[in-house]
């Protein structure tokens, strides 16, 4: 069996063996788990939200300590106390959220830290850092600020970070997340050079798509249990998923067609700043219609949140227009109106923002104290009704599955799945006409994310206007209606989901292509 | 760079966070912990001065329970430091590091103070005390809404303002007693309107502290309600836990931190009605007492619920009530005293570390290096 397995019985760069780690309150986040990482080879390390992946990967770069369990790095027992000691064995990890210092140039963020001779040596660091991103075709500038960079700019420093400090083994997590399509490529190609040049490359990742793209084997966790190791090329789609969840998915989401569509939310000509006077939004006009999923694709930050918040009161609008349409017709400017006072005006407009813990929901209070958050105004009494929101808890939660050892638990100790159930469900009772939803499934594991498309297919089908913030295209094209892609705060196009492609989309993202000549 | 340290000395421990803990093991913790803070102090007792630790106990709990006036004593100040904790509640739960509890009880002092003197025999007795707790509440809420409506307007930071605000609060009065100084010359404001007793609250029986004692057992129970139950107190948990929540349901949170200051402030002024109409009958500077400071621990040890506090500010009394009675019948000074209530805090303190973090030794694999 070792034959046919990976690195075809060389000696593994990284061998780990009967790794476990327990978290507080019982929580296994790895039970048991052997894995090996060979050099030359990219290893895709698949898994559901919470099965591990993360935890095992820190621990390998020394952030973490395994309570039981050997690690092995070129054949020789080691112990990882530190991210110090991880870099010295070579061990380089890239996190989701990058450890940049923002007014550094990418060069000094490269070398911050780092003790070789007395004097700093800039030049001499920025020589070495060209080096590495010729050898590997990275695109950077080693003089240019983090501030100015793009995330996928930033993604590269962090790379180059890792090279620079001789790492040659190289971990990913989640890489692609924040990238759109051309620059996920864009990354594939260096880390296929990377890997040319001998290194061993780990991506943790969910999107299937992406491991059959550039990974030589999987590696799938589930439930903190390691369960199979299989050959990319051998394999498909379905049975990584299977292996991954544990029983075969049904992978494409359903799309009821459009019944009756009626305008019921108009922008016109939506222009806004950010407090330091950038520009946001410019001139951006949609209709939202009943019984739709509008979904709108952009790289992060291209208006998106200010869209969202503008459309809910929540954020100062410079110049631009949106109006409500009432069932009868009548038109009303909702510009200017605080979240409360839009709700005064029958509007049934709800918000599941993309911080869920940070504006959504309140993570310190209970399931209760949260339902309590849109309703706690109702009565004349000065006293809160808890009664009623604990019902409404109790509902959601038997509605929606929500996992929850009681009412009375804190959401920020439930799962990100169950957390968005919650924000979702408390936003669906209220009946909304209109339902703006930020990166509802980010972070999501495949189950949990069906089942907020089929809540939000369920209120498409209640003839609720339905727009949705995505990041990930397949997605957007599979549930989506229509898709209005955002590109620097222009509209650059609004597509038919039904008829395009990813590749549309993808273009459309990036330039402004039919934009404001339009 | 913990884990630096610690490899060199090759041990194995970790610092692991605790899921949350049944209470009856938290309070066995604080209990352990309690109890290892008096043999620490009875050690330290005994070869510091040679006394007997047992005897020195004994003399700290008569400071508090050794005679009906003592006890008394204690329960005013309890009250008293319950009180001025009772403001921070609302202002803390909310995030607005309210250290200026000190100067709202004294402008609350000042203001009752300037009703006794001034309007002291003009106006029926009743009406009076009326006023005086009127004006006191209001100069409270005045001195702690300028620092709000800063906050809530510009951002400014409560905790450098609030804290400027006492000392304006100390000059101010500083200003008045020399106004008011009775004998002229003295420095000092004597007892005001001793012979008559205008403006002085009326006393129970005879007991001269209760009443003020059970105004503020009731304003610990509205207190209690108010956070827990009421909207306001839902409003300023929200405004608290994250502004930008409460923005998204529609909660103005200038409104609310003006509000939740102005009640915080008020409070503070009614304990220094209190003070003045209350038990003490006179102004100084240092009226206030640090308790402005102390209420803070007070708030925090007991997690801003009122009820715990009550437990927490007996606590600390009882300790200061200690403290002194060991300076006076061993001859010690009351720094010694001090060492002790340092300790016994200190392990009260440091145990919380363990409710929410464990220490685990690592096994297994320790042979390879």
């Amino acid at each position: 069996m070792e034959e046919s397995r990976k690195g075809g019985g060389r000696t593994p760069a990284v061998s780990m063996r009967g790794i476990t780690k327990t978290f507080a309150g019982g929580v296994i986040a790895n039970d048991n788990v052997d894995l090996d990482i060979y050099r030359g080879e990219i290893i895709a390390l698949l898994g559901e939200n919470g099965s591990g992946k993360t935890t095992l990967m820190n621990m390998l770069s020394g952030i973490y300590c395994p309570d039981a369990g050997t690690i092995a790095i070129n054949g020789r027992k080691t112990e990882i106390r530190s991210p110090k000691d991880a870099l010295d064995l070579g061990i380089g990890m890239v996190h989701q959220h990058f450890k940049l210092v923002d007014v550094m140039t990418a060069a000094e963020n490269i070398i911050l830290g780092l003790k070789e001779g007395r004097r700093l040596d800039l030049k001499a660091a920025s020589k070495r850092i060209q080096e590495i991103c010729d050898a590997y075709g990275f695109d950077l500038n080693p003089d240019q600020k983090i501030y100015d960079m793009s995330v996928s700019q930033k993604q590269t420093v962090e790379i180059v970070k890792m090279l620079y400090r001789k790492a040659d083994i190289l971990i990913l997590d989640e890489p692609t997340a924040v990238l759109t399509p051309q620059e996920s490529d864009r990354l594939f190609d260096v880390l296929r050079n990377m890997k040319a040049d001998g290194k061993a490359i780990v991506i943790i990742t969910h999107k299937l798509h992406e491991v059959l793209d550039v990974s030589d084997w999987v590696d799938v966790l589930r439930a903190g249990k390691f369960i199979g190791s299989l050959k990319t090329s051998e394999t498909n789609e379905a049975e990584m998923t299977e292996m991954m969840v544990g029983h075969a998915v049904r992978l494409n989401i359903n799309r009821p067609e459009v019944k009756n569509p009626k305008p019921r939310i108009e922008v016109e000509g939506l222009t806004v700043r950010s407090s330091d006077g950038l520009l946001k939004l410019q001139d951006v006009s949609f209709t939202a219609r009943s019984g739709e999923i509008l979904g709108i694709a952009g790289i992060s930050g291209s208006g998106q949140k200010e869209l969202l918040e503008s459309m809910t009161g929540l954020c100062r609008i410079e110049s631009g227009d949106i109006r409500y349409i009432y069932d009868d017709g009548r038109k009303k400017s909702i510009v200017g109106d605080s979240p409360l006072e839009i709700a005064r005006l029958g509007v049934q407009l709800s918000f599941v923002p993309e911080d869920r813990l940070g504006m959504g929901l309140v993570g310190n209070m209970d399931l209760t104290g949260n339902m309590m958050l849109r309703s706690f105004r109702n009565g004349n009494s000065i006293f809160t009704d808890r009664k009623s929101p604990k019902a409404l808890a109790g509902r959601v939660v038997d509605q929606l599955e929500i996992s929850t050892p009681s009412l009375q638990t804190p959401v920020r100790r439930l799962s990100g799945g169950n957390v968005q159930k919650v924000l979702l469900g408390r936003e669906i009772a209220s009946e909304p006409t209109v339902l703006l939803t930020a990166y509802a499934v980010r972070g999501l594991d495949i189950n949990s994310s069906y089942t907020i498309y089929r809540l939000l297919n369920e209120q498409k089908e209640r003839g609720v206007a339905v727009i949705y913030v995505g990041e990930e295209l397949d997605v957007l094209l599979e549930l989506c209606d229509r898709i209005l892609v955002l590109c620097g705060g222009c509209v650059s196009g609004i597509l038919d989901a039904r008829t395009s492609s990813k590749n549309e989309v993808g273009l459309l993202m990036t330039s402004l292509r039919g934009g404001r000549d339009e | 760079m913990n884990d630096a340290a610690k490899s060199k000395m090759k041990a194995r421990i970790h610092i692991v966070k605790r899921a949350a803990m049944p209470w009856y093991q938290a309070a066995g913790i604080r209990a352990l912990a309690l109890f290892l803070a008096v043999i620490v102090c009875g050690i330290v007792t005994y070869v510091l001065t040679g006394d007997n630790p047992a005897s020195v106990f004994k003399t700290i709990f008569e400071g508090s329970f050794g005679s009906e006036r003592r006890f008394w004593v204690m329960l005013q100040n309890l009250s008293m430091l319950l009180c001025v904790s009772l403001a921070m509640a609302p202002a803390f739960r909310m995030r607005f590091w309210n250290i200026g509890g000190e100067g709202q009880v004294l402008v609350g002092c000042l203001a009752t103070a300037a009703c006794m003197i001034n309007l002291g025999g003009k106006i029926p007795n009743g009406f009076l005390i009326f006023m005086s707790l009127m004006a006191a509440v209001s100069a409270g809420a005045f001195w702690a809404f300028i620092p709000a409506a800063c906050k809530a307007n510009w951002n400014t930071n409560e905790t450098l303002f609030t804290l400027m605000m006492n000392y304006v609060a100390t000059q101010l009065t500083a200003y008045y007693i020399i106004i008011w100084e009775s004998p002229k010359g003295s420095g000092k404001v004597g007892i005001i309107q001793q012979k008559s007793q205008a403006g002085w609250l009326p006393q129970i029986g005879q007991y001269k502290y209760l009443l003020p004692v059970l105004v503020v057992f009731i304003l610990t129970i509205i207190v209690y309600i108010y956070m827990r139950y009421s909207k306001q107190g839902y409003e300023l948990a929200v405004v608290g836990e994250s502004e930008k929540t409460a923005r998204y349901v529609g909660i103005s949170v200038p409104r609310v931190i003006v509000r939740s200051m102005i009640l915080s402030g008020a409070i503070c002024g009614l304990c220094g009605f209190l003070l003045v109409a209350g038990t003490d009958h006179t102004i100084t500077t240092t009226l206030a007492g640090g308790r402005g400071f102390t209420a803070v621990m007070v708030a925090w040890m007991a997690k801003f619920n009122p009820i715990g506090m009550i437990f927490t500010a007996f606590l600390l009394v009882f300790l200061n009530k200690g403290a002194g009675e060991i300076a006076t019948s061993f001859g010690l000074n009351q720094s010694f005293s001090d060492i002790l209530s340092g300790i016994i805090i200190f392990f009260l303190i440091g145990c919380e570390f363990f409710i929410s973090y464990r220490i685990v030794r690592q096994r297994g694999e320790g042979q390879n290096v």
